[in-house]
């Protein structure tokens, strides 16, 4: 079982409501597959992921990271049991999208630094530290359902 | 390597040619353009290089607390203190020399990689931590320099480094 301080949680809180959902997601999703293009491979159906510009504008990709925001909104209001909440997500992942899991890592390291982009002086070296320890309990949710 | 060996035979191709073509194939190289991105991108963010360095150095030692163990010899690993402000400095001064020898990373830091490899001998998974931190850092401070292109040059560049950095290890 994961422990959060009081600190901890609002921290969390405070992070998920002064970021803009509908700027945070897509840009989060659209680095993913920028800077780690193999990550593509999940995305045949969503068109045109040519290059930078044709990722950044596609619409597909866009709806996609809101998608992923709103997941992480779920996990914030269940903090105490991810891994419960988490468990469909999770044999979807696994059996419907068969994600390697090494994936959810190198998305939540875009998404930290989105974030850091938007917070600036917000996200001081303790706020990263809630904010990876959250992803980390994320990951290993999503992780869980895998055989 | 055998293939090859076998087609040079006979022919004026050392297979010492053949075989540092192989692994540097082998690598995720550098495009002309990531090193025009870098290169662009450290000319702009170099006058705070040394604030990149501390700020880096400092999460890394508050997120990923294992890194610590590397510095039990300073007395104060809070952020801002002096040990950690000149020491993010100095890091900083060997990622501008890697920027600066961005053509050829593996002779470049061939110092630095005896430095890690045979007295420091950092666990070299602890390089993506800190590459990881340092872009943080980066995306924290030039926001809107930070963009999608930059990121993955970067990314790719302190990847290179940290190999570069690995080299002498075994």
């Amino acid at each position: 079982m994961v422990k959060w301080t009081d600190s901890e949680r609002s921290t969390i809180q405070s992070i998920f409501s002064k970021i803009d959902k509908d700027v945070v997601g897509p840009a989060a999703i659209s680095r993913c597959l920028i800077v780690y293009p193999w990550t593509q491979r999940y995305f045949g159906s969503f068109g045109n992921l040519y290059n930078a510009a044709a990722i950044t504008s596609n619409p597909k990709v866009a709806a996609h990271g809101k998608v992923i925001v709103e997941a992480l909104e779920k996990a914030v209001q269940n903090m105490d049991n991810i891994k419960a909440a988490y468990a469909e997500l999770s044999v979807l992942h696994s059996e419907k999208l068969q994600v390697d899991p090494g994936n959810f890592k190198l998305l939540a390291d875009c998404l930290t630094i989105v974030i850091a982009a938007q917070l600036g002086n917000d996200f001081t070296p303790d706020v990263q530290a809630t904010f990876q320890k959250f992803m980390n309990v994320v990951v290993s949710s999503l992780e869980k359902q895998y055989y | 390597i055998e293939h090859l060996q076998y087609m040079t035979t006979g022919k004026n191709i050392s297979i010492f040619q053949i075989e540092f073509f192989v692994r540097l194939l082998n690598k995720m190289s550098l495009s002309v353009k990531n090193k025009d991105t870098v290169r662009a991108f450290w000319a702009k963010v170099s006058p705070k290089a040394a604030d990149i360095g501390a700020g880096a150095l400092c999460r890394m030692l508050v997120v990923y607390p294992q890194t610590k163990t590397y510095f039990s010899h300073w007395k104060d690993l809070n952020p801002g203190s002096a040990p950690v402000m000149m020491h993010g400095a100095v890091i900083m001064e060997g990622v501008a020399d890697a920027v600066a020898k961005i053509d050829n990373l593996t002779d470049g830091l061939d110092q630095l990689s005896q430095l890690h490899a045979f007295t420091l001998r950092v666990d070299p998974a602890n390089f993506k931590v800190l590459s990881h931190n340092l872009m943080v850092v980066m995306a924290n401070q030039f926001p809107n320099d930070f963009s999608p292109e930059v990121h993955v040059a970067m990314d790719k560049f302190l990847a290179l480094v940290a190999l570069a950095l690995s080299e002498k290890y075994r």
